[in-house]
């Protein structure tokens, strides 16, 4: 008989209390998993950004386009490797509700994307046809589309009805890559705006830029908007991580939101078993007492009441874990699917893992302290007294 | 020759600014294999003398002796090596772990000392077949009748053959034929394995069974 047979037993002696504070911690060990996995699926974007990519946007705003002909003048600036061309399409598939990403890019920008891995055959067949577009694997399976098949969406930038072939479908190079974006020709509208709406030709809405190893980044924005500055459109450089900071920060507040009930999701447990824990040790004062009579020292008492507050909160994270590597292995097209494509990435990560295990842990340990304390410091005498 | 030797002790209880006495300068000394009766009404001071021999209180004045170890100099630290060396507790309710078997129970000091799983089992059955326990050692203490759970806690109070023996009122939960029980195992332990008992009672007929008698009132000996 060894001390964790006692405290499993102890554990055991209530089955509802502690089934139910239990299931209570699984509970929130699931909520405060899912929060957290949303939270990084928001910020999973300013995660991917590469070290060496930059952003060149109209300094006025990301509404406003830039010159084509900047992409030129920007390539000259020394440390610049290489300048891609992109668009914010805007259109959706079918349904306005389903919302996913899609971008005109050109071939230096897919070039740049190397964490988008596309066959190289796939790759080929992408470049050789005008509206061929490239996928991501989960934009894929959300919406079944194979290769070969044609797609139609509808503008709300640049109207009307534009017709694609899928050519290219791409994985993730990293967990944090996001595989819902759908690529196409920038030329493809280009060379339609050029036919329809020659006013919207030959601007497109951002440049990024690969710079060199060792290249100073700041360095280079400085460079590259100071060169437009007094032109008719002044230019605005960031880091790709600045640039997509900036961009998500808009949800900011709900994102800080997020994080506050996730405090307060486990605070709440913590006072659950807190109560289940002071409840517990009260009713056995007088056990407790017996054992420091037998010669049992103050850190058995400890491993006691503490363990008995671990074995409920771990145990209770384990089964909250499960349910969350259940959920995300089986469902997580689904979830992309019910937040209309806003979570692209919803991985749960070792970070969010060791956050929710560390929370578990917490709990276990805050919420043995007080009992223990009391317990600990209580004469013999009168917890023996307590039994008559 | 005294095995416990308590001199000139004294002790009070605070309840809020009222400071209540409950021993006042007691002098007592119990020979090795005595079997001493502490009787007394109520209040009397009878169980908080047994708690300061025993080690699980201390004294506000004096010094207690036993088996040559000063228990009042004692750390806490200390005391809980002492005790789980020298003293075997009976009490009047038992205070067995309900989620442990008899067997288990039994075993409880025996895990605070460096023995092996083997012997550390050996001498449980030993203690429980004493008793006459020995085939009920896989029930709890809810299985168990109020004579027969107390025969449990004499089991588990003389496992670490502890020099001594103190009893609180272990027959004041019991029916007559189960106090006769209890008290009959006591006497063995005292005549025929030689442990020094110190028991509490209200009980005559326990007190019957002890060599010695003494009696407390208003927390002096009398």
């Amino acid at each position: 008989m060894k001390i964790f047979k006692l405290i499993f037993k102890n554990a055991m002696r209530h089955p509802l209390r502690t089934l139910l504070t239990f299931l209570g911690i699984a509970i929130v060990t699931f909520a405060f998993g899912f929060i957290r996995t949303a939270i990084s699926a928001w910020y999973a974007g300013v995660e991917a950004s590469a070290q060496n990519r930059m952003i060149t946007l109209n300094a006025t705003s990301l509404m406003f386009p830039l010159p084509l002909s900047y992409r030129d003048k920007i390539a000259q600036f020394p440390g610049v490797q290489s300048v891609g061309t992109a668009n914010w399409f805007g259109a959706y598939y079918k349904d306005p509700k389903d919302f996913f990403a899609n971008f005109a890019v050109d071939d230096k920008y897919l070039e740049m994307y190397s964490e988008f891995v596309v066959p190289p055959e796939q790759l080929a067949a992408y470049k050789q046809e005008r509206n061929a577009c490239i996928i991501g694997r989960k934009l894929a399976t959300r919406f079944g589309w194979k290769l070969g098949d044609a797609v139609q969406l509808t503008g709300t930038i640049f109207y009307g009805q534009w017709d694609f072939v899928v050519r290219g479908i791409y994985d993730g190079a990293h967990a944090t890559t996001d595989e819902t974006a759908f690529l196409f020709h920038w030329d493809y509208i280009n060379e339609r705006m050029k036919q329809e709406s020659p006013e919207l030709a030959d601007y497109p809405g951002w440049f990024v830029i690969q710079i060199a190893d060792g290249t100073d980044p700041i360095a280079v924005g400085e460079m590259i908007d100071n060169n437009f500055k007094n032109s008719p459109a002044e230019t605005k450089t960031d880091t790709e991580r600045a640039f997509n900071l900036s961009f998500i920060s808009m949800a900011g507040t709900i994102m800080t939101a997020m994080e506050v009930i996730s405090v307060v999701v486990v605070l709440i447990i913590l006072l659950v078993l807190a109560n289940t824990m002071a409840m517990t040790a009260r009713e056995r004062m007088s056990e407790y007492a017996v054992l420091k009579t037998l010669g049992f020292r103050p850190f058995h008492i400890v491993s006691l009441i503490g363990g008995e507050s671990l074995l409920i909160a771990l145990g209770g994270f384990a089964v909250g874990l499960g349910a969350l590597i259940f959920i995300f292995k089986n469902f997580s097209v689904v979830i992309t699917k019910l937040s209309n494509g806003f979570f692209g990435i919803f991985n749960l990560t070792n970070n969010t893992i060791a956050l929710t295990f560390a929370s578990a842990l917490l709990v276990g340990v805050v919420a043995a302290a007080f009992p223990t304390w009391r317990a600990v410091r209580m004469r013999i005498a009168d917890g023996l007294h307590r039994v008559a | 020759m005294a095995i416990i030797e308590v001199k000139n002790v004294s002790k009070a209880y605070r309840r809020d600014s009222l400071r209540i006495p409950v021993l006042e300068n007691i002098t007592l000394s119990v020979s090795d294999g005595e079997f001493l009766g502490l009787m007394g009404p109520s209040g009397s001071g009878k169980t908080t003398l047994l708690n300061l021999i025993a080690g699980i209180d201390r004294p506000d004045t004096g010094s207690i002796t036993v088996a040559g170890d000063e228990v009042t100099s004692l750390s806490e630290s200390q005391l809980a090596d002492w005790r789980s060396r020298h003293v075997g507790f009976i009490f009047q309710f038992y205070n067995l772990m309900p989620v442990l078997t008899a067997f288990e129970n039994v075993e409880l000091p025996l895990l605070l000392l460096k023995m092996s799983k083997q012997k550390r089992h050996e001498q449980v059955k030993t203690a429980l077949g004493l008793v006459g326990l020995a085939d009920r050692m896989n029930h709890y203490p809810r299985q168990l009748s109020g004579g027969q759970q107390q025969r449990v806690a004499i089991a588990r109070a003389i496992i670490a053959d502890p020099t001594l023996i103190v009893a609180d009122e272990p027959t004041g939960d019991l029916d007559k034929n189960s106090a006769i029980e209890i008290l009959t195992l006591l006497e063995r332990l005292n005549q025929e394995f030689k442990k020094t008992i110190i028991m509490v009672t209200h009980d005559q007929r326990a007190a019957d069974k002890a060599h010695t008698v003494r009696h407390l009132d208003k927390g002096e000996l009398v």
